[in-house]
C-alpha cells in the first residue's frame, strides 16, 4: 500500500499536485453534495418565459433553451462523468495490468501474439473503436458504456506494465525468488505487481482525464450518455443550437470539463514526477 | 539497415491486417441492425428490406462476409455506402484533400510553432514565459476540441464576424473568380478549424519538446560546445535541439491518433468536408461500410506515420544508421 | 616567464536545499606561466573541476562566481566579460578538455564537423580550409589515418581516440592555455600514458600553458612543473613537483603520499587518512583538515592562510610557521 501512498504524498507536496488535488476535491464535493439543493436538472419549469435566461442569482449559470437550470445540470452531469471515468479507468488498468504481466512474464509466443494485438488496437484511434461498436446500437445503457470505454483503454497500460515486468525480471531479487522455487503466481503477485503500481498510478490519474474527454466527445456525438440525463458533452451538443442566444448553456459545461481534466492531469504529472523523476 | 526496414514494414503490415480484423468483427458483432436507420427515414416493406440485406450481403454468415470484404479490399473496393449508395472508396477519395489540408496545416504548425515554443521554454526555464506557457499548455491539453471549436466559432465567426465558421468554401463566391480568390477563400475558412486543432495539439508537442530539451541541455557535450566559444544560438539549435528532436519524432507516432480523433470533432463542428465529418455522418446513418472504410483509413494513417517516424529516426541518428 | 593566467581569491557558490549558499570553491589563488604545466590535485568534492569551469565562466546556474574573485587572462578580466567578448575567450584563449569523451562529444555530428566548427567560430575560413586544418589537428594528436576519421561519428571510435579528438577540438582555435579536467580518468591505463604524452608534446610545440586537473598523483610526477593540492575548496599546498614529492609539508599531502604504494624502496604499510572528506555544504571551522589531521593542535582552530614553508613552496598549515 505504501507503494501507492508514497507517490501521492509526494505529489501533494508539489504546488502543481496540490492545486490539482484541491480543485478536484472542490469539483467532487460540488458534484456529490450540491444536487439536493439545486433544482431538478430534468425539470422544464417554464419552457416559454424561462428559457435561455442569462446567469443570475436564481440561476447562477443561467438556463438553457428548455428552461432547465444549467448549474444543476452541470453538477448532476458531473456525477455521471466522474463515476464513468473512475470505473472505466479501473477496468482499463486491471485489464492492462493483467495482460502486461502475462505477456512480460511468459514471453515467447504468448507475448508476441498479445503485443501484436495491442499494436493493432493502438493503431485504430480509440474513438473509432467506440464508434464502430456504438454506431449500430440504439441507446446504450450507462453500464455498457462504461464497460466499452474501459475495454478500449487498456492497450497502452499493458505495454507499460510489460516493459516494467521485463525490466524487473532481471533484478536479482526476482531471480533469487525463482531460484528458490517460488511459483509463478507468487513471483507475479508478490514481486512484480507491487513494483508496477507506480506506473499504474500514473496511468490511472492521467487516464481519468482522457476518459472524461472521451465520454464528453461521445455524448457530443449523441453516442454517450443519452438524454434527457444530463452530461457535459450532451449539454454542449444542445447548446449548439443556441450558441448565439444563450452561450452560457455551452460555456459552463465546457469550463467544467477543462477544470476537471486539468486538475486530474496536474495530479497525474505530479505523481509521475514522484514515480519516475527524470526530466521536468 | 535495409533488413531492419523490411522487418519493420512487415510488422506494420501485420499490425494493419490485425486492425482490419478488429475493425470488421467489432462492427459486425456489435448488437444492432445496420439497416434499422434506413427504415426510419422512409417506411420499407419487408421485401425491400430483404432485397437490401441481400445486396449488402448481410444475409450471409459473418465469416463469409469477412472473406468477401477482404476480397473486395484486394481490388481496392471498400464496399458501398448505405447512406449515399456510392462506393466507399469514391466517397473517401473525394474527402481526402480537405482532411489533408487541415491535417497538414496543423502538423506544420506543430512542428514549427510547437517545437520552437518548447525549445524557448526549456532554454529560459523557470522564467515568466515558461511558467505561463506551461499553464496554458496544460489547460489547452484539458480542453475538448469540439468545445473550443464552438467557442472560437461563436466569438470569431459570429460575434466579431471576422472569419467564416463553417464549410470550406463560400458558396456565394463567383466560380470564375480565379484561383487566387478561391485559394484565399479556402484559406479564410481554414483558419478557425486549424486554429482549434492546433491549440489542442501544440499543447502536447510543446510539453514533449520542452522536457526532451531539458534532458539534453544537462548533457556534457553541451558544455563542450559552449567551451568552444560557439554562439548561443548554435549551441541551442545545432547541438541541443538536434538531439532533443528525436523523442519528439518518436512520440509523433504515438500522438497522431489524438490528432485524427481531434479532427473528427473539429471537422464536425466546422462542417469541414473531410473524412472526419464523413465518419460522423456515417455513425448517424449506421453506414457500416463507410464507417469501416474510414476507420481502416485512420488505422492506416497511424501505422504509416509511425513507420515513417521510425524511419526518419533511423536515418537521422548516426548511432542507428551506422551500427 | 610570461604570466598568462592569474587567479585570485576565486570563490564559487551554490544554493543548498534551503536556499542558503555554500562555497565548493572557497578562495583559490594561483598563477600560470607560459609553457608550464601545473597540476591541480585533489579528491572528488574538493572543488577542482568547478575551479576549471570558472575559468571559462561555465559554472552552471544556479551556481555563480562570488564577487571578490578575480580571474585575469593576460590583461583581461575574464569575470567582467559578457556576450561576444566572452565568446572570444572560450576556445580561442583557453581550450578545455573534459573527463568523459563519450558523453562530451555530440553523437550526431562527425568528428570533422565538431573540430571544424571550433575553428570557424574564431577564424573566418571556408569549410574546405577548416577541414584541412581539422585534418592536420588529427594528425597532430596522433590519430592514424586521419582522413577517414574526419567523417566518423564519436561512437565509431575507441575511448583513446575520442579523447584525442577532444584534444584536437580544444586546440582548434589555437588557445594559449589548455585546461585538462581529468583527461585520463575514463581511459584504460595503457591509453592514459599515450594521452599524457600527446598533451606534453603539444604543450612544448605550441608553447601553451597547461592546467592539469586530476585526483591521481601518479600521473603528476614527471609531467607537471608545479603542483597545487586542493582540499575542501582551497589550495592547501603548492610547490614545484620535485619538491612536493620530496618534501610534502601539509599533513593532507603527506597523508596522500602515505596511502599510495611505492614500487621502489622498502615496502611500507598503507595508511589511509582517517575520516572522510567534508561536505561542501558544511566546511569545518578553522583549518578544514583539522578533524582528520594527526598533527592538529590548538592554533588549528583558526583557519590558516597559505604560508611559505620554503621559497616557492607554500602550505596552508600553522606548522609551516615553525619550520622557518
Amino acid at each position: 500500500m505504501t507503494v501507492l501512498l508514497e507517490p501521492l504524498r509526494h505529489a501533494w507536496r508539489t504546488p502543481r499536485g496540490r492545486a490539482g488535488a484541491l480543485v478536484l476535491l472542490v469539483i467532487a464535493t460540488v458534484v456529490i453534495f450540491s444536487p439536493p439543493f439545486l433544482p431538478d436538472p430534468l425539470a422544464q419549469p417554464d419552457p416559454i418565459g424561462g428559457a435561455s435566461l442569462a446567469p443570475s442569482i436564481t440561476h447562477p449559470f443561467g438556463t438553457d433553451q428548455l428552461s432547465r437550470d444549467v448549474l444543476s445540470r452541470v453538477a448532476v452531469g458531473g456525477r455521471v462523468s466522474l463515476v464513468v471515468a473512475v470505473i472505466a479507468v479501473g477496468l482499463s488498468l486491471t485489464l492492462g495490468a493483467l495482460v502486461g504481466l502475462v505477456a512480460g512474464y511468459w514471453g515467447g509466443v504468448v507475448d508476441a501474439a498479445l503485443m501484436r494485438v495491442v499494436d493493432a488496437a493502438l493503431a485504430v484511434p480509440r474513438l473509432f473503436l467506440l464508434l464502430l461498436v456504438l454506431a449500430m446500437s440504439e441507446r446504450v445503457p450507462v453500464w455498457a458504456l462504461v464497460l466499452l470505454i474501459g475495454a478500449t483503454g487498456w492497450f497502452g497500460t499493458s505495454r507499460i506494465v510489460r516493459a516494467e515486468v521485463l525490466r524487473l525480471r532481471e533484478e536479482s531479487y526476482v531471480r533469487a525468488s525463482e531460484a528458490l522455487g517460488a511459483s509463478p503466481r507468487r513471483v507475479i503477485f508478490r514481486h512484480l505487481l507491487p513494483n508496477t503500481l507506480g506506473p499504474l498510478l500514473v496511468a490511472a490519474t492521467l487516464g481519468v482525464g482522457d476518459v472524461i474527454l472521451l465520454e464528453a466527445g461521445l455524448s457530443f456525438l449523441g453516442l454517450g450518455i443519452q438524454p434527457p440525463a444530463p452530461s457535459w458533452g450532451g449539454m454542449i451538443l444542445d447548446a449548439r443550437e443556441v450558441l448565439v442566444t444563450a452561450p452560457w448553456a455551452g460555456l459552463f459545461p465546457g469550463v467544467a470539463i477543462v477544470l476537471t481534466v486539468l486538475s486530474a492531469n496536474l495530479i497525474g504529472d505530479a505523481v509521475r514526477d514522484a514515480v519516475d523523476p527524470r526530466g521536468a | 539497415m535495409r533488413r531492419w526496414l523490411l522487418h519493420r514494414t512487415a510488422q506494420a503490415t501485420v499490425t494493419l491486417a490485425i486492425a482490419l480484423l478488429l475493425i470488421f468483427f467489432l462492427m459486425r458483432l456489435a448488437p444492432g441492425d445496420p439497416l434499422a436507420r434506413l427504415s426510419e427515414d422512409r417506411p420499407l416493406t419487408p421485401a425491400q428490406i430483404e432485397a437490401l440485406r441481400a445486396r449488402f450481403g448481410l444475409d450471409r454468415p459473418v465469416g463469409a462476409q469477412f472473406v468477401s470484404f477482404v476480397g473486395g479490399l484486394a481490388h481496392g473496393d471498400l464496399g458501398t455506402s448505405i447512406q449515399y449508395g456510392r462506393p466507399v472508396t469514391a466517397l473517401v477519395s473525394e474527402r481526402i484533400p480537405a482532411t489533408l489540408l487541415l491535417g497538414g496545416t496543423v502538423l506544420l504548425l506543430n512542428f514549427t510553432v510547437g517545437v520552437w515554443l518548447g525549445v524557448r521554454q526549456a532554454v529560459r526555464r523557470g522564467g515568466a514565459a515558461d511558467t505561463t506557457l506551461t499553464l496554458l499548455s496544460l489547460s489547452a491539453y484539458a480542453t475538448p476540441s469540439f468545445w473550443l471549436g464552438l467557442v472560437l466559432a461563436w466569438l470569431v465567426g459570429v460575434k466579431w464576424h471576422l472569419l467564416p465558421a463553417a464549410g470550406m468554401e463560400d458558396p456565394l463566391l463567383d466560380p470564375g473568380a480565379g484561383w487566387v480568390a478561391h485559394a484565399a477563400d479556402v484559406g479564410r475558412h481554414l483558419v478557425l478549424p486549424a486554429l482549434t486543432l492546433s491549440i489542442v495539439s501544440i499543447a502536447g508537442t510543446m510539453r514533449y519538446q520542452r522536457s526532451a530539451m531539458l534532458e539534453v541541455l544537462r548533457l556534457p557535450y553541451i558544455v563542450t560546445a559552449e567551451a568552444k566559444g560557439l554562439p548561443t544560438r548554435a549551441v541551442i539549435w545545432q547541438h541541443a535541439w538536434r538531439n532533443a528532436f528525436f523523442p519528439v519524432l518518436t512520440l509523433f507516432g504515438l500522438w497522431l491518433p489524438l490528432l485524427v480523433t481531434g479532427s473528427v470533432f473539429v471537422e464536425s463542428v466546422f462542417a469541414w468536408p473531410g473524412l472526419g465529418s464523413l465518419a460522423v455522418g456515417a455513425v448517424g446513418y449506421r453506414d457500416y461500410p463507410l464507417l469501416m472504410g474510414t476507420s481502416l483509413l485512420a488505422a492506416a494513417v497511424v501505422v504509416t506515420a509511425s513507420l515513417v517516424s521510425d524511419l526518419a529516426y533511423a536515418c537521422l541518428d548516426p548511432r542507428v544508421r551506422f551500427s | 616567464m610570461t604570466r598568462v593566467l592569474e587567479v585570485e581569491n576565486l570563490r564559487v557558490s551554490f544554493p543548498d536545499a534551503g536556499g542558503r549558499r555554500f562555497r565548493p570553491v572557497d578562495g583559490v589563488t594561483f598563477t600560470l606561466d607560459r609553457g608550464e604545466t601545473m597540476a591541480l590535485v585533489g579528491e572528488s568534492g574538493c572543488g577542482k573541476s568547478l575551479t576549471s569551469l570558472a575559468l571559462l565562466r561555465l559554472i552552471p546556474p544556479p551556481g555563480r562566481v562570488e564577487p571578490g574573485s578575480s580571474i585575469r587572462l593576460g590583461g583581461t578580466d575574464v569575470l567582467g566579460l559578457e556576450g561576444e567578448a566572452l565568446r572570444q575567450i572560450r576556445g580561442r584563449r583557453i581550450g578545455m578538455i573534459f573527463q568523459d569523451p563519450m558523453t562530451s562529444l555530440n553523437p550526431v555530428f562527425t568528428v570533422g564537423d565538431q573540430i571544424g566548427e571550433g575553428i570557424r567560430a574564431h577564424f573566418p575560413v571556408s569549410r574546405a580550409e577548416a577541414r584541412e586544418r581539422s585534418l592536420r589537428l588529427l594528425q597532430e594528436v596522433g590519430i592514424p589515418d586521419p582522413g577517414s576519421r574526419l567523417d566518423a561519428y564519436p561512437h565509431q571510435l575507441s575511448g583513446g581516440m575520442r579523447q584525442r579528438v577532444m584534444i584536437a577540438i580544444a586546440l582548434a582555435a589555437e588557445p594559449e592555455i589548455l585546461v585538462a579536467d581529468e583527461p585520463t580518468t575514463a581511459l584504460d591505463v595503457t591509453v592514459q600514458a599515450q594521452i599524457l604524452e600527446v598533451l606534453d608534446r603539444l604543450r612544448s610545440s605550441r608553447g601553451m600553458a597547461v592546467l592539469l586537473i586530476t585526483h591521481d598523483l601518479g600521473i603528476v610526477a614527471g609531467r607537471a612543473d608545479r603542483v597545487a593540492v586542493m582540499y575542501a575548496g582551497q589550495i592547501v599546498e603548492e610547490a614545484p613537483t620535485a619538491r612536493l614529492f620530496a618534501n610534502p609539508s601539509h599533513p593532507y599531502t603527506q597523508g596522500l603520499f602515505a596511502s599510495v604504494p611505492r614500487i621502489r624502496g622498502p615496502a611500507h604499510r598503507l595508511t589511509p587518512i582517517p575520516g572522510s572528506v567534508p561536505s561542501p555544504t558544511a566546511w569545518p571551522s578553522g583549518c578544514r583538515f583539522r578533524p582528520r589531521c594527526p598533527k592538529a593542535f590548538d592554533k588549528c582552530e583558526v583557519e590558516p592562510s597559505l604560508l611559505p614553508a620554503e621559497p616557492e613552496h607554500r602550505t596552508r598549515c600553522w606548522l609551516a610557521e615553525g619550520s622557518r
